[in-house]
């Protein structure tokens, strides 16, 4: 433990002027304990993907004997999993939902960011509170309800009804996200905006909004990983493959096939959707880890 | 800086009268949207609550009263989802704040190869829960999984287990596909609490001849505070609605059923409509209860947070 309290870390070497010096200074020597810690954690993060790629590329004698490696790897998981109707439909709701979901969530949010990062406005706490307490809400309290409207105003199983309750814990992660992004723009910018006869409206429009893409873009990715990824909504509100998104078809997979467990189909319909975001995050990861810390902890 | 009554043709009432009109258009549309599908649900899930209302009799609904409540509270199976669930936020959340320190202290660190571990770390993040726990499934299979493979190959006890068979195991399992999945996340908000005390706290401490054993306790871990609680409540909140990975790994065999997983198997399943709210109304208020504790008593900093929004 004795490097824990190293020096501090040259995150950002960019804002800080003396950064080279401090790199030097900085980049410390790990005591031999702390590689072994470190080399565990990356084992621990990968080694579930290595399982997963593997079990995709086996099939047969192989799979069940648990082979360490694929001897024969092969592809026949794929082309089984490209070729079935229900997973192609999957995949085309959940990109469906995801995108129009983000998209809306993202509209709606930051005009609500911007009122509660920069507008005056009575009683911001308690609407931040009420944002906020949204988030808390078990998926559970709203799915048990809206199973039986939907079903009565004929939303249910349909893709438009898993939107709509999607779009309702996307916001407030959306609201949450993009108000902190908001506070860091200049309060000058808009001063400026205002001198030259600009409304309040028109500031956001024409100045702040243009700079606050980068947290626009952030955003959308966070919002798009957790509508993506969120299963509670799905596999309650809906029942057939035209509206049933990755997740609960992928589930389904492997519930209703009890005799023979297809997990080569299964893990390489895992893969398949696995990739895209994996490649998102080694491209965003810096955004990611920015959207995921905003707001969150400061100094 | 610009001074505000020099704009043109409003003065600063003008202005602020302006700028209220706008917040209140421009968060409107969200309000209205979270309130139409978060509160009116959750009204009405009230009143399907106090009525029997069974879809398999066309939906024909009769008021009870409280009846689903006390059946529901004096039903074992409410109680052990209840137990459960709470046994699994236990387990999950204190692994992932431990594990989640632990690993932020490494990513604050500065060594070659910390930009590949922060990548490395933030993977798991990018699969779908779903996926998670079918990952840890085949992980955990009798005879072909990777950890039963490797627990016999090296003569450990282990090997042999049916793993999702026992509740004991069964539960350990869900757990670390949990840790496995959200360590990140904790990691990442203890991180950018850590990214903020100031090094001159440290040179002091080392002046009054501190161990960093004892600048760790006394100077990281207090001012860490504000972090790992605000960890502990993102995660307390997930892991106490948890669905997604018992309903994969074991649905909810073996005394691993959830809260959620309760409510859902006896409005989908079993059709009763009624008890079902009850147990998801009941399921909110116990996540309710729990977060009004946590913010109370744990989490001043939270309250600070808020307010700061002026």
């Amino acid at each position: 433990m004795s490097t824990l309290t190293a020096e501090r870390p040259t995150a950002e070497p960019a804002t800080r002027p003396r950064a080279p010096k401090r790199r030097l200074r900085g980049e410390a020597k790990l005591h031999p304990l702390v590689w072994v810690f470190v080399v565990a954690v990356m084992g621990f993060s990968l080694i579930p993907f290595y399982w997963l790629v593997n079990t995709s590329l086996k099939t047969g004698a192989s799979l069940s004997q648990g082979e360490l490696y694929p001897s024969q790897p092969t592809f026949e998981n794929y082309l089984v999993v490209f070729q079935n109707p229900e997973f192609l439909l999957a995949l085309r709701n959940s990109v469906i939902i995801a995108v129009v979901t983000t998209t809306v969530a993202l509209v709606f949010a930051s005009f609500a960011a911007y009122a509660l990062a920069r507008l005056k406005m009575r009683r911001k706490a308690l609407i931040l509170t009420l944002i906020l307490s949204v988030t808390t809400f078990p998926a559970i309290a709203i799915a048990a309800p809206l199973f039986s409207i939907w079903r009565e105003i004929g939303l249910y199983d349909t893709l438009l009804g898993l939107i709509i309750p999607k779009l309702t814990f996307a916001l407030p992660l959306a609201i949450y996200t993009l108000t902190s992004f908001f506070k860091e723009i200049p309060r000058e910018l808009e001063e400026s905006a205002y001198m030259d006869g600009a409304t309040p409206f028109t500031a956001f429009r024409k100045v702040i909004l243009p700079l606050a893409v980068p947290g626009l873009a952030t955003t959308a990715i966070l919002v798009f990983i957790s509508v993506w990824n969120e299963f509670l909504l799905a596999v309650t509100l809906t029942t057939s493959p035209e509206a049933r998104p990755v997740p609960v078809a992928i589930a389904f997979f492997s519930g209703t096939s009890e005799f023979d467990q297809p997990l080569g189909t299964i893990s390489a319909a895992s893969v398949i959707i696995t990739v895209p975001l994996v490649i998102l995050v080694l491209l965003c990861q810096k955004r990611i880890v920015s959207g995921m810390t905003a707001g969150a902890v400061k100094g | 800086m610009a001074n505000k009554t020099l704009v043109p043709g409003r003065g600063v009432n003008g202005r602020d009268r302006a700028e209220r009109r706008l917040a209140v258009r421009m968060t409107a549309p969200s309000l209205v949207i979270m309130a139409l599908v978060a509160a009116v649900p959750i009204g009405y899930a009230i009143w399907l609550s106090l009525n029997q209302y069974s879809v398999r009799t066309a939906g024909l609904s009769r008021f009870v009263g409280l009846e689903n409540y006390i059946s529901a509270l004096s039903s074992s199976q409410w109680w052990a989802a209840f137990g459960q669930t709470f046994l699994f936020a236990g387990l999950s959340v204190s692994l992932e704040l431990v594990l989640g320190t632990a690993m932020a202290l490494l990513l604050n660190l500065a060594f070659k190869g910390r930009a590949l571990l922060r990548t490395v770390v933030l993977l798991p993040y990018a699969i779908i829960t779903v996926v998670s726990a079918i990952t840890w499934q085949t992980m955990f299979q009798p005879n072909m999984g990777l950890v039963t493979n490797v627990l016999s190959a090296l003569g450990l006890p282990g090997g042999d287990v049916v793993w999702l068979g026992e509740h004991g195991y069964a539960m350990a399992v869900i757990v670390l596909a949990d840790v496995w999945k959200t360590t990140p996340f904790a990691a990442l908000i203890i991180l950018a609490g850590l990214q903020v005390i100031s090094s001159e706290t440290y040179e002091a401490a080392e002046l009054d001849g501190a161990s960093k054993w004892q600048a760790f306790v006394h100077i990281t871990l207090p001012l860490l505070r504000p972090a790992i609680v605000l960890a502990a409540i993102f995660r307390t909140m997930d892991a106490l609605r948890v669905f997604d990975l018992p309903f994969v790994l074991t649905r909810g065999a073996n005394g691993t059923e959830s809260m959620s997983m309760l409510a859902y198997t006896q409005l989908r399943e079993n059709r009763l409509v009624g008890e079902g709210s009850a147990l998801s109304i009941l399921t909110f208020l116990t996540v309710m209860v729990v977060s009004v504790i946590y913010v109370r008593f744990a989490g001043g900093n939270i309250r600070e947070v808020a307010k700061e929004e002026q």
